[in-house]
């Protein structure tokens, strides 16, 4: 289990070093970015308001899409609050270090115990991994200069859908919304401002309903009509 | 982006995510309960990662932005995650592959 959790935190210090990189390249300074994963500490947040940036989006909506990506977070902490029984300074510890990574090895165990020793351990990893790997690639795309001969361009969308990958994987539900997002950003490029059209990709989540509270709207909407 | 602008990002995000995270710590289990508000937060990363990877793809401000060299790396990284390659791998060999595009 150690060995898993401490893998895990060396996977995704290579993730870091490219949101070091994309990061300096949005615009932001290499003290910033090591800011950033010091306090933020959810790397598709990270992520998608360098993206944000870079593409020439406001503040507002890069920090728009940040914020409801990091929304899930809150979720793992209700979800792992019953298990791991915080209170005080550990609670406010634990918080920092509830991400996806944390959040599935902890849930992946047989016991409480157990649990808890992988969600401390994995957080902890994680958090050392991704902030030195967030230096190493904020400062080494200083000293590269232009991003685009090194082809981080190509390597952030590769990025993303390696994040969309597992969910993807689950089944048409999330396969729906996902393409639904698509559309709807491909559409919105070219007549909105930088960043509304990944907001504005939360429409598509009205395709996740499930089909028969649809069905049922749908029959509900018919039958109005005719009468 | 000014020193000024980057900054007050930073912080307001760290600030932000920090209390989404603890929020799920200190508000009572029964409030999440309903099982559609779970499932739409549980869907929100799916439909905002769809948006960012074609806007991160084939997009420059507002204004479509198609470059073959950029198409071609994330298809290899597409090609890398469809075999279940390593995160690492698909990074590192999306951007080799748009790099040396370019180069020839």
């Amino acid at each position: 289990m150690l060995r898993d959790s401490v893998s895990v935190g060396v996977a995704v210090g290579g993730y870091g070093v490219a949101f070091g990189a994309a990061s300096v390249s949005a615009g932001f300074t290499p003290a910033q970015s090591a800011v950033s994963s010091l306090l933020t500490f959810t790397g598709g947040t990270q992520f998608a308001i360098a993206g944000v940036m870079a593409g020439g989006g406001t503040a507002a909506a890069a920090l728009g899409s940040g914020y409801l990506l990091g929304a899930r977070n809150t979720l793992y902490a209700l979800r792992l609050a019953p298990l791991l029984k915080v209170r005080g300074w550990r609670k406010a510890l634990a918080a920092l270090v509830t991400i996806d990574e944390s959040t599935a090895m902890a849930l992946a165990q047989p016991s409480s115990r157990l649990s808890r020793l992988a969600f401390w351990w994995t957080g902890a990893t994680v958090y050392v991994c991704w902030n030195l790997a967030t230096l190493l690639g904020a400062f080494g795309a200083q000293a590269l200069g232009d991003p685009k001969r090194f082809g981080l361009d190509a390597a952030v969308p590769a990025a993303f859908l390696a994040l969309l990958a597992p969910r993807l994987r689950d089944g048409a539900i999330p396969r729906r919304v996902a393409l639904g997002g698509a559309v709807i950003a491909v559409v919105l490029i070219p007549v909105t401002p930088a960043g509304v059209p990944v907001l504005a990709a939360c429409a598509a989540l009205a395709l996740g309903t499930d089909p028969r509270v649809l069905r049922t709207l749908r029959g509900r909407l018919t039958s109005r009509r005719s009468s | 982006m000014s020193n000024q602008t980057g900054w007050w990002i930073v912080l307001l995000s760290g600030v932000g995510c920090y209390s989404l995270k603890y929020a799920g710590y200190a508000m009572h289990q029964r409030w999440f309960a309903r099982a559609g508000v779970r499932r739409m937060i549980d869907l929100l990363p799916v439909a905002l990662l769809g948006a960012l990877i074609v806007v991160e793809a084939v997009a420059n401000g507002s204004a479509y932005d198609v470059d073959t060299a950029r198409l071609l790396g994330f298809a290899a990284g597409g090609v890398a995650i469809w075999r279940k390659a390593p995160f690492i791998v698909v990074v590192v060999l999306a951007a080799a592959v748009a790099a040396l595009f370019r180069l020839a």
